[in-house]
């Protein structure tokens, strides 16, 4: 799950890092009343949930409440890489003396967090990190025992700071690592923090993301912080196919159904599994020159209702001519099933089985009684026999030759 | 010989009263494998196809008298921590995590505890791993006639990061006469008790394993670290790799970046095509074809005698 600017500000703030007096506003009016509050100049910032702020003029600079007051009007009307912004930020316009980068993530290959300092905060780490190596400070983290000072004061002492900084920095780095940790983030980062004119460290800019699967153990603090749970985090608007597809799937615990189309506009439907199957499926027709339709998986012994579902979705997507019912050979999801419920979804939209199902290739449970059921509608299946591959490229070959 | 199982291996089953686990302990029982007890707390005293249920994995190690090789973890995701840390407390040194859904924090925990411990965690979102003709452990293969169907003893070793495809890959190789040593379904999530280059050493210690088949996905640096760890120790097994998930390249699909950070970390994320690159550049093909698979092992071994 990824967080707006400032809701990684109010994280950062729970955890005890010092954050500038910020305001969270969705009004110009609000905005102008957050400025005169803050005093002096200020920062108006877009809150996306996309980069390019600065490039795209979703981050201005004000002298004045009024000038605030403008440019927020300005900047809640801005549009940035498909996304409008849910607010602003108005934040001071800190007297800096110095930037320093502070991090904490996965290191998948270690299978422990990682802590990153550096004292050229501001840019881009891993520019930092390329043309000066000594100025990035790195040290693991134990995920069994408590996380003590000493572990960040290394990191932090290893780009080589000292003097009264070094404890200033360790603080907050050590806060950061007990704050990815308590909150699951699979990135914790603060860019820059900023060492003020008097001495003090702030978080100017923050960066958080929490994993999926933890989102559930964090409820409460998300509601503190102000987070609509329910309010879609996707990368891009999901489709009607997309948002189908979940309903369905929702509507019924037996298996799994999943269906994405972005990206795709073939006139191969695909109704595809399981998670594996479903890679090597997708890869294996487009290898063939096929076009497909959709991307889809299916796992865990759906019902026949949730197999119809995702097979009359994949059929009602405009261009889809026949559909490919493919998997890997299954041992939990059971074919009979499968077949049952992709011819229900052809008869249902009036349309042949025998024509529509170019090919129907899921070996394994229940297979005898599935090819029955595909006999009687005169459908094509294969069984282990034949390739994943093979299968695949019967399927690209009529459709397209269909086509001609 | 087999790795990780054996004819002797016994095993516990936690959560063993679920419906999953109940589908999973009668496969199990049928393939011949040894469970000598399941453990769902609040349900001591009764069965599951004739496995006795304790409410402790220490009245199972008890029951037993003395800890269990293994066990098979099917518990909700909020408890899987708390029940692999018992097991690897308990003595137990084989884990298998069927569980998907885990936090990576608390996979992250229990890699750690099993390390310290001297225990070895398979998974988690795994589907276990079969020893054709000896044991399995977890649902692997399915059913034990479907298991026995596609899973003929041989010569080949088998990781695979997708439950499904280590079954298609490893009917595959019985069909060429090849057969199967150990197939591993490993996990597909972002951590995971054990990777390629974790479990080569055992491979490369059996003696019935000559070629080892890797079905691998974008995501991870798991290819890397099996290159490297093939560079610096050599390995006198044939290995073939299977890289499904290239569409996913394609620019319109891509969807999330992994952003700078983790780059500088853990060296940057390759895509498929990188993956496929630098295995090929380290010496294991990859095949384009999934039915490829049992040609390039034969054409890997034919060239080695």
């Amino acid at each position: 799950m990824r967080f707006y600017e400032y809701e990684s500000r109010r994280i950062v703030e729970r955890a005890g890092i010092p954050v500038t007096k910020y305001g969270f506003c969705t009004s110009a009016e609000e905005a102008r009343k957050a400025a005169e509050e803050i005093g002096g100049s200020t920062v108006i910032k877009s809150q996306v949930l996309t980069g390019g702020r600065m490039k795209a003029g979703g981050v201005k600079f004000a002298d004045t409440p009024e000038e605030a007051e403008a440019h927020a009007a300005e900047i809640l009307e801005l549009e940035i890489s498909g996304h409008m912004p849910v607010g602003v930020l108005v934040d001071p316009k800190a007297e800096v003396e110095q930037e320093y980068y502070a991090a904490v993530l996965w290191d998948g290959r270690a299978k422990r967090p990682m802590m990153l300092f550096s004292d050229m905060g501001g840019i881009d780490i891993e520019q930092v990190a390329e043309e000066h190596p000594d100025h990035v400070g790195r040290r693991h983290l134990s995920n069994l025992h408590p996380i003590s000072g000493f572990e960040a004061k290394q990191a932090v002492a290893n780009c080589g700071m000292t003097g009264r900084e070094l404890g200033q920095a360790t603080r907050v780095l050590t806060a950061l690592a007990q704050l990815q940790r308590d909150n699951d983030m699979t990135l914790a980062e603060i860019n820059p923090l900023a060492r003020l004119a008097d001495g003090s460290f702030v978080a100017l800019d923050a960066h958080m993301e929490m994993e999926d699967e933890a989102v559930g153990r964090h409820k409460r603090m998300l509601q503190e912080i102000g987070v609509d749970l329910d309010e879609p985090r996707e990368l891009y608007e999901p489709s009607d196919f997309e948002r189908n597809v979940k309903a369905i799937d929702s509507a019924d615990h037996r298996g799994v159904i999943q269906g994405k189309d972005h990206g795709f506009t073939g006139n191969l439907g695909l109704v595809i599994g399981a998670g594996g199957g479903s890679l090597t499926l997708t890869d294996a027709v487009r290898s063939q020159g096929g076009q497909p339709a959709n991307y889809a998986e299916i796992g865990g012994n759906p019902s026949v209702t949730k197999s119809k579902g995702l097979a009359m979705e994949v059929l009602k997507k405009d261009g889809v001519e026949k559909i490919a019912v493919m998997m890997s050979i299954v041992s939990n999801t059971r074919v009979d099933i499968v077949a049952r419920g992709v011819i229900a979804a052809c008869l249902e939209l009036g349309k042949d089985p025998a024509e529509t199902i170019a090919i129907f290739r899921i070996p394994g449970a229940w297979e005898e009684e599935g090819y029955k059921i595909l006999d009687k509608y005169g459908v094509e299946y294969a069984d282990r026999g034949t390739s994943m591959w093979d299968a695949a490229g019967t399927a690209v070959e009529k459709i397209q030759g269909g086509a001609v | 010989m087999s790795v990780l199982l054996h004819e002797d291996f016994t095993f516990i089953v936690q959560g063993i009263t679920g419906r999953e686990a109940v589908n999973l302990t009668r496969e199990c029982l049928d393939y011949g494998s040894k469970i000598v007890g399941g453990v769902t707390p609040g349900r001591k005293g009764r069965e599951v196809h004739g496995v006795p249920v304790f409410d402790t994995v220490e009245q199972a190690v008890e029951h037993h008298g003395s800890p269990p090789d293994g066990a098979v973890a099917t518990v909700p995701p909020a408890f899987t921590k708390d029940a692999v840390f018992e097991a690897i407390e308990n003595g137990i040194k084989l884990i298998v995590i069927v569980t998907e859904r885990i936090p990576r924090r608390d996979v992250a925990e229990m890699v750690e505890l099993a390390s310290e411990r001297g225990a070895r965690i398979i998974g988690p979102n795994c589907l276990g791993v079969i020893a054709p003709g000896v044991a399995k452990m977890g649902g692997i293969g399915g059913p034990a006639k479907d298991a026995r169907k596609a899973y003929e003893p041989g010569r080949v070793g088998v990781m695979s990061r997708s439950g499904g495809m280590t079954t298609e890959i490893s009917s595959s190789l019985t069909a060429a006469g090849l057969g199967v040593s150990t197939a591993v379904s490993i996990g597909g999530d972002a951590i995971i008790g054990s990777t390629y280059a974790e479990l080569m050493p055992l491979f490369e210690a059996d003696e019935q394993t000559d070629a080892i088949v890797i079905y691998t996905e974008p995501g991870g640096r798991m290819e890397a670290e099996l290159v490297d760890w093939r560079e610096e120790n050599g390995s006198r097994l044939a290995i073939i790799a299977f890289m499904a998930g290239k569409f996913m390249d394609d620019e319109e699909m891509q969807g999330m970046s992994f952003g700078h950070a983790g780059t500088i970390v853990e060296g940057a994320e390759d895509s498929a095509t990188q993956k496929i690159a630098r295995l090929q550049e380290a010496g294991i093909p990859v095949v384009e074809r999934i039915d490829e698979i049992p040609g390039a092992v034969k054409d890997k071994l034919g060239a080695k005698v």
